[in-house]
This record gives C-alpha cells, sequence and structure tokens, in this order.
C-alpha cells in the first residue's frame, strides 16, 4: 500500500465513532449519516499525502462527526422552529467502549431486518464502506441501495442501543457477506474476515465466543483455498484437483490455531464443526491422502447438532470417499433429491462408481439445476468430458 | 439476495382473464394501467428492490454471422414467431417467495373495464455470478 491512508486505515474505526455519537446522544440513523460524512472529508483532507494526518485519527473523526450531526440537528431545529431535546455539548473526552462498537454490530443485524437489509447496513455502518462500493457488489443501482439503507436504517431507529444482541444473528451476516466473493472491485470475502476478526476481538459478556472464532476459522481456511479454486478464465476447479501449492499456508495456520483455540473451550457449533472439517481439507497433501474417516465423523456431529440437508448432501459425499462410492449413494439415498446440489452430488459417486452414462446425464441435470454461472459451466463441462469419453 | 426477471409478454403467455387488447381499452384505461406500472417501479424503487425495467418494441429482426467478410445476414420481422417479449424488471428481493408476491401484484395492473388483467407474468430466476466462497 503506497498510500497509507486509504480506506483500510479509517474503516474500522467507523462503528467504534457511530457509537461515540450515539453515547452521547445522536440518533443512530443521523449519527451514520455523520460518520460517512466524516469519513469523506477525512479523505479529501489527508488523502494523497495533501495534508499530515493527525496521531489520534479515531477522536478526529469523532471531532468532524460530532460537527455533522450539529448541523444536522441545527438545521432540523431551524426548519421546525421548536426547540431539539438533545444536549448540544458533548460531554469531555471520549465516553465510548467496545461494548458500543459491539452495538453498532448487533443493531446492523437486527432480527426485524430481512438479511438482505442487515448485509447492506452492515456494511455500510460496520465496514464504511459508501453505498456506491454496496450497490456495486451486489450489482444494484445505486439509488435502489441507497433506499435499502435508509429503510433499514429507519427499522432499527426506534431500537434500543443499550440492549445486548445476539451474537448468532450477527454471525450468520458475516457468513452471508463471506459467502458473496468479489464481483467489483470491493472484496466482500476479505470484508468479511475483517469485521469476523474485529467481532472475535470484542469480547462480550461472557468472554470470546468459540462460535465467533469458528466462524473467523472457517472463513480464513476457505479463503486460504481461494488461489486454487478458479483457472485463469474463471472456470472452477474442483477440491480434488486444486494446485495445493497455491493454498495460502499462513491463512491456514492462523485458522487451524483460531480453530483448536475455541474447540479447547468445549462448546461446539456449526462454524467451528465446519471449520474441522474445512481444517482436515486443508491439511491434507493431497484428496486421496485426506482422513475421509475423520470428515465423516465431523460430519456426523454437525448433522446431529443442526438436522441440516445440506450438510446431510456433504456428509453423503465424504462417506463415499471414506468406503466407497456404492456406500456413498447408500447414503445419499436418505437425502432429499429437491435439494440444488443433490444431482451433482449423485453423478459424482456414480462415475466413482464406473457408471460413465448416469453420471453424464445427471451432470447435465445438475447444470441445469444450477443457480450460479460458474457452477453451471463447470457441471456442463464435466457432462461433455464424459460424453466425449464415451464416443 | 437473488434477483428476478418479470417477462411481460405481448404473445406468447397462457391467456390471461381479462384478456381484451389494449387498443381496445377506454383511453383512461390506458392511463390508468400506465400508471400502475410506473406506481409500481417506484414503490420498488423506495423497498430498494428495483433494479432495471425496460419495454421492447414489437418489431424486431433475426441476426447472425454469414462467414467471414460478409455482412451479417438479417431476417424478420416474423410475424410467424409464438413467443414475444413486451418488456422485462429485473428485482433484487430476500427470497422466491417475494418474488412470486411481486409478480402477483404486478399482474393485477387494471385493463378493460378497470379491473385487473390477471395476465401471466414469466418469472426466472437469474444466475448469480459467483459461486459460494464456502465450497
Amino acid at each position: 500500500m503506497s498510500d497509507p491512508f486509504d480506506g483500510a486505515t479509517l474503516r474500522p474505526l467507523v462503528p467504534a465513532v457511530i457509537g461515540v455519537l450515539v453515547r452521547r446522544g445522536a440518533d443512530f440513523a443521523t449519527a451514520e449519516d455523520a460518520v460517512q460524512e466524516a469519513l469523506v472529508e477525512a479523505w479529501r483532507t489527508f488523502g494523497a499525502g495533501s495534508a499530515e494526518p493527525p496521531r489520534d485519527l479515531k477522536g478526529w473523526l469523532v471531532t468532524v462527526a460530532w460537527r455533522r450531526f450539529l448541523d444536522v440537528v441545527r438545521a432540523e431545529t431551524a426548519r421546525q422552529r421548536r426547540e431539539v431535546a438533545v444536549d448540544l455539548e458533548p460531554e469531555p473526552g471520549p465516553t465510548e467502549t467496545a461494548d458500543d462498537t459491539l452495538r453498532v454490530f448487533f443493531l446492523c443485524a437486527h432480527p426485524a431486518l430481512s438479511p438482505t437489509s442487515a448485509v447492506a447496513l452492515t456494511l455500510r455502518a460496520v465496514a464504511g464502506l459508501t453505498t456506491r462500493q454496496v450497490a456495486e457488489a451486489y450489482l444494484v443501482p445505486e439509488a435502489t441501495m441507497a433506499q435499502r439503507i435508509s429503510r433499514a436504517k429507519r427499522t432499527v431507529s426506534g431500537e434500543s442501543f443499550d440492549r445486548p444482541g445476539d451474537l448468532a444473528t450477527v454471525r450468520r451476516v458475516l457468513y452471508l457477506v463471506f459467502n458473496e466473493g468479489y464481483t467489483g472491485d470491493v472484496d466482500l470475502a476479505a470484508e468479511a474476515i475483517r469485521l469476523t476478526r474485529q467481532l472475535a476481538a470484542l469480547a462480550g459478556p461472557d468472554g470470546p465466543d468459540p462460535e465467533t472464532d469458528g466462524l473467523l476459522a472457517l472463513m480464513l481456511l476457505h479463503h486460504a483455498r481461494r488461489p486454487a479454486r478458479r483457472r485463469d478464465d474463471g472456470t472452477i476447479v474442483p477440491l480434488a484437483e486444486q494446485d495445493r501449492g497455491l493454498w495460502d499456508t499462513a491463512l491456514i495456520e492462523e485458522g487451524v490455531r483460531v480453530l483448536q483455540a475455541a474447540l479447547a473451550r468445549q462448546r461446539r457449533g456449526e462454524y467451528q464443526l465446519q471449520a474441522a472439517i474445512a481444517a482436515l481439507h486443508a491439511d491434507a497433501p493431497s484428496a486421496a491422502e485426506t482422513d475421509w474417516v475423520q470428515v465423516v465423523q465431523w460430519y456426523d456431529e454437525l448433522l446431529a447438532l443442526t438436522g441440516s440437508p445440506v450438510v446431510r448432501l456433504n456428509r453423503a459425499v465424504a462417506v463415499g470417499e471414506a468406503d466407497g462410492p456404492g456406500a456413498g449413494l447408500a447414503a445419499l439415498a436418505e437425502v432429499d433429491p429437491a435439494l440444488p446440489r443433490h444431482r451433482a452430488a449423485a453423478a459424482y459417486l456414480h462415475e466413482r462408481a464406473g457408471d460413465l452414462a448416469t453420471a453424464a446425464r445427471l451432470y447435465a441435470e445438475a447444470a441445469e439445476l444450477a443457480t450460479n454461472l460458474p457452477e453451471r459451466t463447470h457441471l456442463t463441462r464435466e457432462a461433455a468430458r464424459l460424453n466425449r469419453a464415451a464416443r | 439476495m437473488p434477483k428476478y426477471l418479470l417477462l411481460k409478454h405481448y404473445r406468447g403467455a397462457p391467456a390471461a382473464v381479462n384478456d381484451v387488447p389494449m387498443d381496445q381499452w377506454a383511453p383512461e384505461e390506458v392511463d390508468a394501467h400506465i400508471q400502475y406500472m410506473d406506481d409500481f417501479a417506484n414503490r420498488l424503487r423506495e423497498t430498494g428492490e428495483f433494479v432495471d425495467g425496460q419495454a421492447l418494441a414489437p418489431d424486431g429482426m433475426w441476426v447472425r454471422h454469414d462467414g467471414p467478410g460478409k455482412a451479417p445476414a438479417v431476417d424478420g420481422p416474423f410475424a410467424e414467431t409464438k413467443d414475444l417479449i413486451a418488456g422485462w424488471m429485473i428485482i433484487d428481493v430476500d427470497d422466491r417467495d417475494r418474488a412470486v408476491e411481486l409478480a402477483g401484484e404486478l399482474s393485477a395492473a387494471p385493463g378493460a373495464g378497470g379491473k385487473p388483467i390477471h395476465e401471466w407474468l414469466e418469472v426466472r430466476p437469474l444466475l448469480q455470478h459467483h459461486s459460494e466462497s464456502v465450497e
């Protein structure tokens, strides 16, 4: 990074600065707008080396954002020709705590919000992205995203800032962001990791939460494989065929370390269990050398915990590796065939069992059911590969 | 956050309940219909669900590559084509249920006699550009 004064320096401060303003009596929606304006002003004032940035960047942002907030309140007062109740003079010194940052996370993932709205609000008010960046990442017009965010702010505006929220809802939102990957110039997966790190560092009343660490580990372990998951043309490389030399070993080491510390706390949850499976893959020199028996055991535990049909499906594929394709197909027979990836899993297991004609037909059917373009292209190529082999 | 395409057909959709060609409506009914469509789009802009919407002229042509160095071949217009798209709207919603709900609303646009057309709209999910980060 040639310019130290970029978004990466400023954006981690955003939820704390919003927290200070709300703690001083600002309403959340206006505070959030004021902080966005302060970010723009910081960028204009100190960006590209135009001026020396202050040592206490957060203090600077609080001052500027608070001034912006007061401007809005005064304008509002003048417009409505009445006195406002808010105390315009701030308390001396910073009064915010780590708890306030955490509460901004909670508010943005509030259960009253739809997942779509919670994601949008989190990316703006917690991640500090601009509305334009969020709109580009989700491929919708900026005006649409602006409406989505302002409605989300209205939805939570009546909610108490002081009531503690549910970490599980925050994790779900961050997981959604992570799974979105990246389409524009904002890397949402990297952004989700940054926010999950921040969340994990904000210990709640019960100390660090092992599931938050589990989610962080899960993200790190999957992110580590990203360089190997795509060919240059964007097509998917399945796990078994990935060049494991491209995996990011530093991320894997960190993911495993975070996971081990979480598991040691003996409060297992689904993210920790998913991360444990990812860690076994990360640890294997090749697909064949993977400890599939242990992978199946983790899936058994995950299934007992969640009862999720998707877990049942993934477990069937792992059983196919551990005990042979016949056992995998038998396990798959217990899975709801309406699941999106059921055909793809069946195709894979039939190919392993040597029934190439059935596998080709199932791959073609799976391609028609795919919900995204890379997956559809991949499945179509698999069907074409088997059909060519049959000719 | 899936996106859906709502397709309105000139031809090719199953018959609507209130199936009267637009040129047989009263002029005020045409105005009311247009107003309804505009209001619908504006409401989706406000809810943060609108992505795009366009209307298409009914006439068009078929074009294909006709060999190196040659101009593309052009054919049509073609009165015989069964399926003719009148326009589309792309929405970005929480889930499939919401897409169905909105398509139902759009289908209730008023037509002849000021009564809802009940036209069949085609609803198609857009393929996402990315696969999930968790394999």
